[in-house]
């Protein structure tokens, strides 16, 4: 019966967004009140009907209800109660209603967040919002029902894919959807904007806080995703440049392009056709990552079972989608006038430079990841794009970017001075150069990139903590001014520094991964001790185990350094009986901001293990450095400006300082 | 600056940036991107020894070799030629006889195919679009359409 609501409660969703399509529109036209309003109305009903399906399919895995076939193909009576939940959205049809769940809780939020928007603006934002909507549930419903029910139920369901089976499934699928589905709010207001033919400095500032906390989301999701994917799977990576990887971080790079641009825009009106060409192309970008994960176009390791049928249907919702901003955009574009004049060096000028290092390199990943698709649908030709083709043309295209990124702060509006600039941060650029100079010295000058990536990370690094130090004048006046300085900087201010320190430490721990790893692929017999950078692996053995719903042999490794023993280790062969699935579990152990990683493998015939064994260092920062942008992105979102319904704040006061001394703000 | 001078300088810092990201893609292309190819490709069309082969067939019954040492070696086949391949490393957890196999690597002069990657298929009904194409054209596999798509990289030297 619960059952039969969801679904019910699900069309009931249908008809309300179609009624929201059209009314709140409709009445923006005609300058109707009464039919702006009701999109209000329906928002929130609307998010609440989710939710209600969205339970009720919870509700199905909770219970093992094996009369819905959903819950047959992915859930187990066994299985611990965290992943009955997080099956739930483990699955197509499950995790597209999470999809619709999202979108409509972002609707529901511009309904009740929306309340200083022009009354026109809003109403068309949450029609536009409605028609995704509406193509999405229409999708569910015709293609992908989660509520389908089984003629006779089986006594016993064949559980959720054992990789999903993790912690992991919990929060990164969550997150990621709350950023994908998060630049739909950018899209239905850039094609609001269009539709007004209205574009201002007040639009940056509303769609801004929206993108930035899409964009907070797709950052801790993409990078939850990549510690998953380390730590599960056992394959030793961190980033394998996998299409549907790829189809989470372009978005990512098309989002953060956004953020910055619509800096651009609310400052000094500048870039406006610009900037909601960008919020089209974010949520185009995030229609075609969900095209290219659910279609099944792509062999990833992401895709559930596939089904041509929904791949048109989504293939289509992207056409109308994508074709019909892109087409809006050509007509009115022209319409729009941008504001704005200034010199090549200025805070505009590097804004600009990075909106174009990041669209390009967009690009290429883009071409990466399409590439092997267009190339079989016209020659017939298979082929596959790797790794190496990501790092030769992503990699040079992101150091530029990462020189460039302490100055832009730093440089004024308008017209900038580089010189100046320079002037706050040489400490940071000598630093630097010293840390090249002591790697090179230490690794010999065959190890020029690896010198010089690390010196890019510290100039980073730096050059982001600089930039407050200067503004708050932390050399050159009394400690008490400073501090009180410190204390006023906007929160904003201390949203860009944490960012841009974030993108320092990931570097770090990028090139610290990347360069400096140590590996042994070998085979063990109990008793063997391997040496991997300076750490003595000695395997203890193997011995059987029993899960809840698996069998596993574990692996015994000692870690000893020095004769110490620091760590013991136990990473297991699983096998899940209910799919006969097997999976690794690999060994970890965490020695400053790097790790030891043993992956096990097959025994061989004369009773041996062949295993690997990692020494990763500074793996751990690539996921702090992306915490750090993720909270770098909540802190700017508390700034009082940003804050989604806070007054409008009068001019802000002009610095105690002669101009040109303090960048503007 | 004039407006008109602005967009001059955007327009042709745009302009150059592509075209070294162009630069950078065609000379990326050169050499990591891998052709699929089925055993019998490799037996009837000779292929240069520094070209990047996606190798793709099912993993001939009794051919699994599981050396003293880290090496594996391994026929594949798509029934109607078999080529021998090496891996040095861990063979992806639902990696088994008859079952597809893509393998990614090189041609050796021998005629043994060096892989450095192994993906194999990541739940029950995985048959790697690519082979499935492949064995259908054989007629071997009459599967419909692509089985479900999850391939699974075994270790990699990324």
């Amino acid at each position: 019966m619960i059952v039969e609501l969801g679904h019910y409660v699900l069309v009931l969703a249908l008809v309300l967004a179609v009624v929201q399509s059209v009314l709140p529109f409709w009445g923006a036209r005609t300058a109707e009140a009464g039919l702006m309003r009701i999109g209000d109305f329906t928002a929130t009903v609307q998010f609440g009907f989710l939710s209600i399906s969205f339970a009720a399919l919870t509700y199905a895995y909770v219970v093992s209800d094996f009369s819905v076939l959903n819950v047959v193909q992915n859930s187990h009576s066994e299985k611990p109660m965290l992943f009955k939940v997080t099956g739930v959205w483990g699955n197509h049809e499950g995790s597209m209603l999470l999809w619709v769940l999202i979108l409509g809780l972002f609707g529901a939020g511009i309904a009740w967040f929306g309340g200083n928007l022009p009354r026109t603006l809003k109403a068309n934002v949450l029609s536009v919002q409605a028609w995704v909507t509406v193509a999405f549930l229409l999708f569910i419903i015709l293609t992908s029902n989660p509520f389908e029910r089984v003629l006779s139920a089986p006594a016993e369901g064949e559980d959720l894919n054992p990789i999903l089976q993790d912690i992991g499934l919990a929060i990164h699928p969550p997150l990621l959807y709350l950023g994908y589905v998060g630049l739909s709010i950018s899209f239905s207001f850039a094609i609001a904007a269009l539709i007004e033919g209205r574009l201002d400095a007040a639009w940056a500032r509303w769609v801004r806080p929206w993108t930035l906390a899409a964009w907070v989301f797709l950052t801790l999701g993409i990078s939850m995703g990549s510690f998953w994917a380390y730590y599960e799977l056992g394959w030793g990576g961190w980033w394998f440049w996998d299409p549907v990887e790829n189809a989470s971080f372009m978005p990512w790079l098309a989002a953060t392009a956004l953020l910055h641009s619509a800096i651009v825009m609310e400052k000094r009106e500048a870039l406006k056709i610009w900037t909601v060409l960008l919020a089209i192309i974010a949520f185009s970008l995030s229609l075609l990552g969900t095209f290219l994960v659910r279609s099944g176009v792509l062999t990833s390791v992401h895709a559930f079972a596939t089904d041509p049928e929904r791949g048109l249907f989504i293939l289509l919702i992207l056409l109308l989608f994508i074709g019909g901003g892109f087409a809006l955009f050509a007509i009115r574009a022209s319409e729009l006038r941008n504001g704005g004049v200034f010199a090549p060096v200025s805070r505009e000028g590097a804004l600009v430079v990075n909106n174009l290092l990041l669209s390009v390199s967009t690009a290429t990943v883009l071409l990466g990841t399409l590439y092997p698709l267009i190339l079989e649908a016209f020659t017939g030709d298979k082929i596959s794009v790797g790794p190496p083709f990501f790092n030769l043309t992503f990699g040079p295209l992101m150091i530029p970017l990462l020189i460039a990124l302490p100055l832009g702060p730093l440089l004024a509006w308008k017209r900038g001075d580089l010189v100046t600039a320079l002037h706050r941060v040489w400490w940071a650029a000598a630093a630097s150069i010293v840390t090249l100079a002591c790697v090179l010295a230490l690794f010999g000058t065959d190890a020029w990139i690896k010198a010089v990536a690390i010196a890019v990370a510290a100039w980073v690094m730096l050059g982001a903590i600089a930039e407050p130090l200067a503004r708050v004048k932390a050399f050159s006046s009394p400690i008490g001014d400073t501090a009180r300085r410190l204390i006023n900087l906007p929160r904003s201010a201390w949203g860009t520094t944490l960012a841009h320190f974030g993108v320092g430490v990931m570097v770090l721990g990028i090139v610290g991964v990347s360069a400096f790893e140590s590996e042994r692929i070998t085979t063990v017999r109990p008793g063997d001790t391997v040496d991997v950078a300076g750490y003595e692996f000695t395997f203890e053995g193997m011995r059987p185990n029993t899960g809840p719903n698996y069998q596993e042999i574990i692996a015994g490794f000692t870690v000893r350094e020095g004769g110490t023993v620091i760590a013991n280790l136990e990473p297991s062969r699983r096998i899940y009986p209910a799919r006969n699935f097997p999976t690794t579990e690999a060994g970890f152990h965490t020695v400053g901001f790097s790790q030891l990683y043993i992956s096990p493998g097959d025994p061989t015939d004369d009773g041996g293990l062949v295993v690997r064994l990692y020494h990763k260092p500074l793996v751990t920062l690539i996921w702090i450095g992306t915490l750090i942008m993720s909270l770098g992105g909540l802190v700017s979102l508390m700034d009082r400006r940003l804050r989604i319904g806070a007054p409008q704040r009068a001019k802000r006061k002009a610095p105690a300082v002669p101009p040109g001394m303090e960048p503007a703000e | 600056m004039t407006r008109k001078g602005q967009r001059f300088l955007l327009i042709s810092v745009a302009l150059s940036l592509l075209a070294v990201a162009t630069g950078l893609v065609l000379f990326a292309m050169r050499d990591s991107i891998a052709f699929f190819s089925s055993p019998t490709d490799l037996y009837s069309e000779p292929v240069s020894e520094s070209q990047r082969i996606r190798l793709g067939g099912l993993v001939a019954e009794g051919t699994v070799i599981r050396g003293v040492g880290d090496t594996v070696t391994f026929g594949v086949t798509d029934t109607n030629a078999v080529i021998t391949v090496s891996y040095t490393g861990i063979l992806p957890d639902l990696f088994r006889e008859g079952q597809g196999v893509v393998t990614e690597g090189y041609l050796a002069p021998d005629g043994l195919f060096e892989a450095d990657t192994v993906l194999a298929r990541h739940d029950e009904n995985y048959m790697p679009a690519e082979v499935a194409e492949s064995l259908r054209q054989q007629g071997v596999w009459q599967g419909d359409g692509d089985g479900a798509s999850t391939a699974q990289p075994g270790s990699s030297d990324y």
